[in-house]
């Protein structure tokens, strides 16, 4: 029943999370309807949120034309994402691209031009030519946020929200949601809801075994899959993680991308390339794990051969960019872009569809197999979508939530539900004594490095499972001594519904796929026969995540032949292989 | 079960000098994606609340006074 402490309000458009995707998506909602309410709701402050809380050194996926179609695109992501694509939602990505590109350079985003004005595009993946460098991308952030500003989207602050309301005709009717610094309730009821959270970044646990040294943002611990399977939607790819070639401990991009085509590149301790191309895939980070792990290891960024003035170049963009503190890291051990090698290291496990291909289902308008809610960025499967997708998909989720909400009136939602939701909320504010929401975090991520971590085993696999059982029950004992730690502990269930599914999905696809990111040791072949399909995780009748799985609809553009084995031919070979 | 507080030694440093929390500025606490920083109202400073850090910046890069100093957190540095 409605308690004093706790609010309620309504809004036309909800936008969960403000990083990249969330203010997009939440512009141009407005920009299509003045007319509507657009709430912009955010765990962090929209000012400096999300993965690109920092900027960003580069558009990894520009399609430019001159440089690039749509269709080779779709083509070499269809192959770097071992074929288990829906094309129809990549090809959405790939025609807006550039008119995305054209925008937010109209709003202030510099990206690298020649000296005729033309865009710099540079090659990096294993095809095409997709990357254009931003070396003056520190300040996305608030380009973004004047454009909020400018278009009077309503922001709210330091709010978790914790779940999707749904009525009973399974239409999203709005959510719940909890001020991280009062631990203040508030029901907002929205005619439709954009989840736009960001990866799942606080899965693993970096090698380092602090618990914020992640590759994500740690702010992202995947609140918005865990929020999109309570209310019933399909999430897609769990099994294929993301896992990332970083610098060592300090777990942030190198940055071959950057370095790349300047000239620097991925080595093993004799200082040889080993693989033919440094983009991000399974594929290549399955290579990279075995170079890793054998005598030729470990693996190093090698810029040292390179002249001053570009070595300067690169420490310049990646020193005051998306990561800029690489530069007192190596500064505290001593190490020189000039004369030393720099260590890598595999990233812990996440869920993030911009890198990899995990996330909540979403076609082509950016819906989820909800009604009223869409999902945008890293949290939605749309596969190495990064940071221009985010772009894009935000667009197209503001853009459709608009429409939607011109045809349907405010739902009701379920009181029991919320009220069970709210006793859920404020059960660890009320224990004395009991696990603490870093005990519990700390021990689910640790099992999921003992775990769920690639090379993936059945065995193992299965004990997470069951582990992790044990520690949902042992969550009722949580307990959170200020609102901050009520974050937290909220934040622990999300972490373990992730958890839960990265095994239960891992699992249910009885082969290897993506490389490393799905390489099953007890299972170690594709088999495209029986797994050439998408696997879908749901919540079954039990309430339990279940898995099922859906053909790949039928591609736009078929691959060609020569290309297809391209990404799994990634080693270099040396003379005694050939 | 009894619980105990463990000392750390926190990444973010605030110069009390230079911070101007006294005179209601809050920038550092509100930029932080973390939200583990807050204002000792007692000593009108900014100070490190919480051991969640993402050597991120934006509260030293966004900080007026140039008060705060982020380090690389002691166990990855």
């Amino acid at each position: 029943m409605m308690n004093a402490a706790m609010q309620e309000r309504q809004v036309d458009v909800l936008v969960i999370g403000g990083g990249t995707a969330g203010p997009m998506a939440a512009i141009r909602a407005k920009e299509s309807d003045p007319t509507l309410s657009v709430l912009l709701i955010e765990k962090a402050n929209v000012k400096r949120s999300g993965a690109i809380s920092m900027g960003m050194d580069g558009l990894n996926n520009a399609v430019i034309p001159g440089h690039s179609t749509p269709e080779q695109y779709v083509r070499e992501i269809t192959i770097a994402n071992d074929g288990i694509v829906n094309q129809k939602a990549i090809l959405a990505y790939a025609t807006n691209s550039f008119q995305m590109i054209q925008r937010l350079d109209k709003w202030g985003v510099k990206f690298e031009k020649d000296e005729t004005g033309e865009y710099a595009v540079k090659k990096v993946h294993h095809l095409g030519n997709y990357v254009l460098p931003m070396p003056e991308g520190h300040n996305v952030k608030k380009i973004l946020y004047r454009q909020l500003r400018k278009n009077r989207v309503e922001i709210t602050n330091r709010y978790k929200v914790t779940r999707i309301l749904v009525d009973d005709q399974g239409r999203a009717a709005g959510v719940v949601a909890v001020d991280t610094r009062t631990a203040e309730i508030t029901i907002i009821k929205a005619r439709a809801v954009i989840l736009c959270t960001g990866a799942a970044g606080r899965l693993g646990l970096p090698s380092s075994g602090y618990l914020f040294g992640t590759y994500e943002n740690p702010t992202n611990a995947g609140d918005g899959h865990a929020m999109a399977f309570h209310a019933g939607a399909e999430l897609s790819g769990i099994e294929c993680y993301q896992i990332n070639p970083l610098i060592k401990d300090y777990n942030g991009p190198a940055c071959a991308y950057v370095t790349g085509p300047l000239g620097g590149y991925t080595a093993n301790a004799h200082g040889e390339r080993f693989i033919e191309c440094d983009y991000w895939s399974g594929q290549m980070m399955l290579e990279f794990f075995k170079e890793l792990q054998g005598g030729n290891g470990p693996v190093f960024l090698k810029v040292n051969h390179l002249a001053e003035e570009t070595i300067s170049t690169i420490e310049n963009i990646l020193h005051t960019n998306e990561r800029p503190s690489r530069g007192r890291f190596h500064a505290n051990r001593g190490t020189n872009y000039r004369h030393d090698m720099i260590e890598m290291h595999i990233s812990e496990i996440g869920l993030c569809s911009g890198h990899s291909a995990s996330g909540i289902w979403v076609n082509e308008r950016a819906q989820t197999t909800i009604k009223g809610l869409y999902a945008a960025g890293d949290a939605a499967c749309v596969p190495h979508n990064y940071m221009l997708g985010a772009f894009v998909y935000g667009e197209i989720a503001g853009v459709e939530a608009a429409n939607y909400c011109k045809g349907v009136p405010f739902s009701e939602y379920d009181a029991d539900y919320v009220e069970r939701e709210v006793a859920r909320i404020r059960a660890p504010l009320g224990k004395v004594g009991g696990i603490t929401p870093y005990q519990a975090e700390y021990k689910i991520r640790r099992l999921v490095n003992d775990y769920l971590q690639p090379p993936k085993v059945t065995k193992k696999m299965e004990i997470a499972l069951h582990r992790f059982a044990e520690i949902r029950e042992d969550l009722s004992q949580m307990t959170a001594e200020d609102p901050h730690n009520l974050l937290r502990a909220l934040e622990v269930y999300d972490i373990l519904d992730c958890a839960e599914m990265a095994a239960t999905a891992s699992l249910y696809r009885t082969e290897s796929r993506w490389g490393l990111y799905h390489y099953r040791v007890d299972h170690p072949e594709k088999d495209d026969e029986d797994w050439f399909c998408h696997v879908q995780l749901f919540k079954d009748e039990r309430g339990e995540k279940a898995c099922k799985s859906i053909p790949v609809e039928p591609y736009v553009y078929e691959p060609n032949d020569h290309e297809k084995q391209a990404y799994d031919k990634l080693r270099i070979l040396t003379k005694e292989m050939a | 079960m009894a619980t105990t507080n463990m000392k750390v030694k926190v990444p973010v440093t605030v110069d009390a000098d230079k911070c101007i929390a006294a005179k209601g500025c809050t920038v550092c606490v509100d930029v932080c994606p973390l939200d583990v920083l807050i204002i000792d109202m007692e000593k009108g400073v900014a100070l490190m609340q919480y051991d969640e850090c993402w050597y991120c910046t934006p509260c030293e890069v966004d900080c007026p006074t140039q008060a705060v100093t982020v380090d690389i957190p002691y166990l990855l540095k």
